[in-house]
């Protein structure tokens, strides 16, 4: 993190750059929220996808494009801003055509938002900007945080039993609601998969579904398996759209919110 | 022997069948288990027996007799060896009429649709066998009609879940094509046994005809057998079976190619005598492929296909080797 903001400053120290092309959904997400008038070209087309896109309004006021080193040298950019996922092949293109590409790293820890926003701002010469987004963001992650004594028990599960464990934002999404994450309990560090027959025998109070998408899969049939519908009988659940737990910007407190929401009404019977 | 195989072979899917139910990545102890199977007393253990692991098993009965005595149905009928559902392009066929309902959505639109769809897709591909290969063409035909047909249902598979818009859906292709009873529910048993239940009555009822076929066409029409009713029976028993399974399990191979010839040389060649056996032999065999993937990699999605290809390959190639030092 550290190497990589060093990196940056130094792409920083000239003017700041007029013609911006972001090829990643989360740099997408805080180019949008930082970049002067006119100073973003375009963002990625997944922005424009109302499934897994938080700002889809304002990215539809945007040209799209497909993060491909052709289309976007066309733009003439004079900084791309791509994520960790990028494609090395197409980030390796863009420079060996001489384009300024910045990398931003994964974020997997909430704290680590308002130091993303920090070094966008620095990168697109909106320091002032960046300054005010980030001091927001902690006060508004301040206000919503429960800290309460009964932690009940959460369990996220998505499509494939795909889960969070501990090193992951979901992780921390559910532990500033004030819940605790029962792929944690169950040693996973990171993102995985946790059979449904352990997630059943870990009873957690709360079930978090992943979203369905449309079309049809064998993946998703397992949110609907009888055997989770009867675990969501039993306690609160909620169906959460992934949007807002995919990238580490400041679109996180939405879905803290409503987890926020979702443990009030669960201590309120 | 072969009045002893029945109950041997029952007995074997009984044992294989308590062991699917106890073996699990839960690992509850097999009293705890059984208790909550029964009783239904504590939520979790009876959640994961009732709806986790009392569905699979099941699932990996009626898949496997199906796919058992359909294999045997057609070798009978095409009096060939290797006519086998997944090889000659049934299974895969019945895959794309699954694929089908489900990414046009045809499969909500009532209860039986999925399997119905599924039945379709096999139907089409066993008259286009019966058509290319019939019962007076040689393996290689077969073989070939059987290629041809696999190709073209795994290549159109994988077009329509490639065109689906769902972000997962292309990722499945290996499932439609491998087979994987991993989270399948109580849903799944209640679509595909009518059908399957309803095909082996079918073929079963055909086994005496099938017996006289061995003879050939002639003698069997001389002794009675209405060749015409006959063929349609065991295309709509073989696609109903077939088709169910797949539907609900995917496309896996090689059961009908193994266990009919495992079982031949023990029953003899009467196919009255094979079919049966087949299909109970057939719910082994995938009771164990599917304890075995548990085992293997317990926490992954290995797919039945997978096992059934490693055990059903080499002996395809076998039986390729022994027919052609036949002259056939």
């Amino acid at each position: 993190m550290a190497a990589a903001l060093a990196l940056w400053a130094g792409a920083v120290a000239a003017a700041p750059p007029e013609r911006v092309v972001s090829i990643n959904l989360c740099t997408d997400q805080l180019a949008m929220m930082l970049a002067a008038p006119g100073q973003l070209l375009s963002v990625s087309h997944i922005s424009h996808d109302p499934n897994v896109s938080v700002m889809l309004d304002t990215a539809l006021g945007y040209p799209v494009n497909h993060g491909q080193a052709e289309e976007v040298f066309r733009l003439q950019p004079d900084l791309v801003l791509a994520g960790e996922f990028t494609s090395a092949y197409t980030v390796g293109l863009l420079r060996r055509l001489g384009v300024e590409v910045a990398v931003l790293p994964v974020v997997t820890k909430l704290e680590g938002i308002p130091g993303n926003l920090r070094a966008v701002g620095a990168l697109l010469g909106r320091e002032a900007e960046a300054e005010a987004q980030a001091a927001k963001f902690t006060a508004t992650l301040e206000r919503l945080r429960r800290h309460g004594s009964t932690a009940p028990r959460a369990a996220l599960h998505y499509a494939n039993n795909y889960t969070s464990g501990e090193h992951s934002l979901a992780h921390e999404i559910l532990t500033a609601a004030g819940f605790r994450n029962i792929a944690a309990e169950a040693g996973l560090a990171g993102g995985g998969t946790l059979a449904m027959e352990r997630l059943v025998m870990l009873m957690p109070d709360l079930v978090i579904s992943g979203q369905a998408y449309p079309g049809a899969s064998r993946s998703e049939e397992v949110l609907r398996h009888p055997a989770m519908e009867a675990l969501r009988d039993r306690h609160a659940a909620g169906a959460l759209s992934d949007a807002e737990w995919i990238c580490g910007t400041p679109a996180v407190l939405g879905a803290v919110a409503r987890l926020v929401d979702l443990h009030d009404a669960a201590d309120t019977p | 022997m072969t009045r002893l195989l029945l109950p041997i072979l029952s007995l074997l899917v009984a044992g294989l069948f308590a062991a699917s139910l106890l073996i699990g990545p839960a690992g509850l102890s097999p009293v705890d288990s059984l208790a909550a199977l029964i009783r239904g007393d504590r939520l979790a253990e009876t959640l994961v027996m009732r709806e986790i692991r009392l569905p699979r098993a099941l699932l990996a009965v009626l898949v496997g007799a199906a796919l058992g005595l359909a294999g045997a149905a057609m070798q009978g009928y095409l009096r060939n060896p290797l006519a086998e559902p997944g090889l000659i392009g049934v299974s895969g066929s019945a895959a794309l009429g699954a694929v089908l309902a489900l990414q046009t959505g045809f499969a909500g639109a009532y209860l039986f649709a999925l399997p119905l769809s599924a039945l379709a897709g096999a139907v089409v591909a066993v008259l286009l066998i019966l058509m290319l290969a019939g019962a007076r063409g040689g393996s290689i035909t077969l073989i070939l009609a059987g290629i041809a047909v696999s190709a073209l249902a795994g290549a159109l598979t994988s077009l329509v879940l490639n065109l689906s818009p769902n972000p997962f859906a292309a990722s499945e292709i290996v499932f439609w094509m491998m087979g994987s009873l991993v989270d399948r529910s109580m849903d799944h048993v209640l679509l595909a046994a009518p059908f399957i239940a309803l095909g082996a009555l079918v073929l079963l009822t055909q086994a005496r005809a099938l017996d006289a076929l061995t003879l050939g066409e002639d003698a069997a029409a001389s002794m009675g057998v209405h060749l015409a009713r006959l063929r349609l029976l065991l295309v709509l028993g073989v696609a109903s079976m077939v088709g169910a399974a797949t539907a609900v399990a995917g496309a896996i191979g090689f059961v009908g190619l193994v266990v009919p010839h495992v079982l031949r040389p023990l029953v003899g060649a009467r196919p009255s005598a094979l079919l049966p056996a087949s299909a109970i032999g057939g719910a082994a065999l995938v009771l164990m492929a599917d304890i075995a993937v548990r085992l293997i990699l317990p926490e992954r999605d290995l797919k039945l296909g997978v096992l059934t290809a490693l055990v059903g390959a080499p002996l395809f190639l076998h039986l390729i080797y022994k027919t052609r030092a036949q002259g056939l």
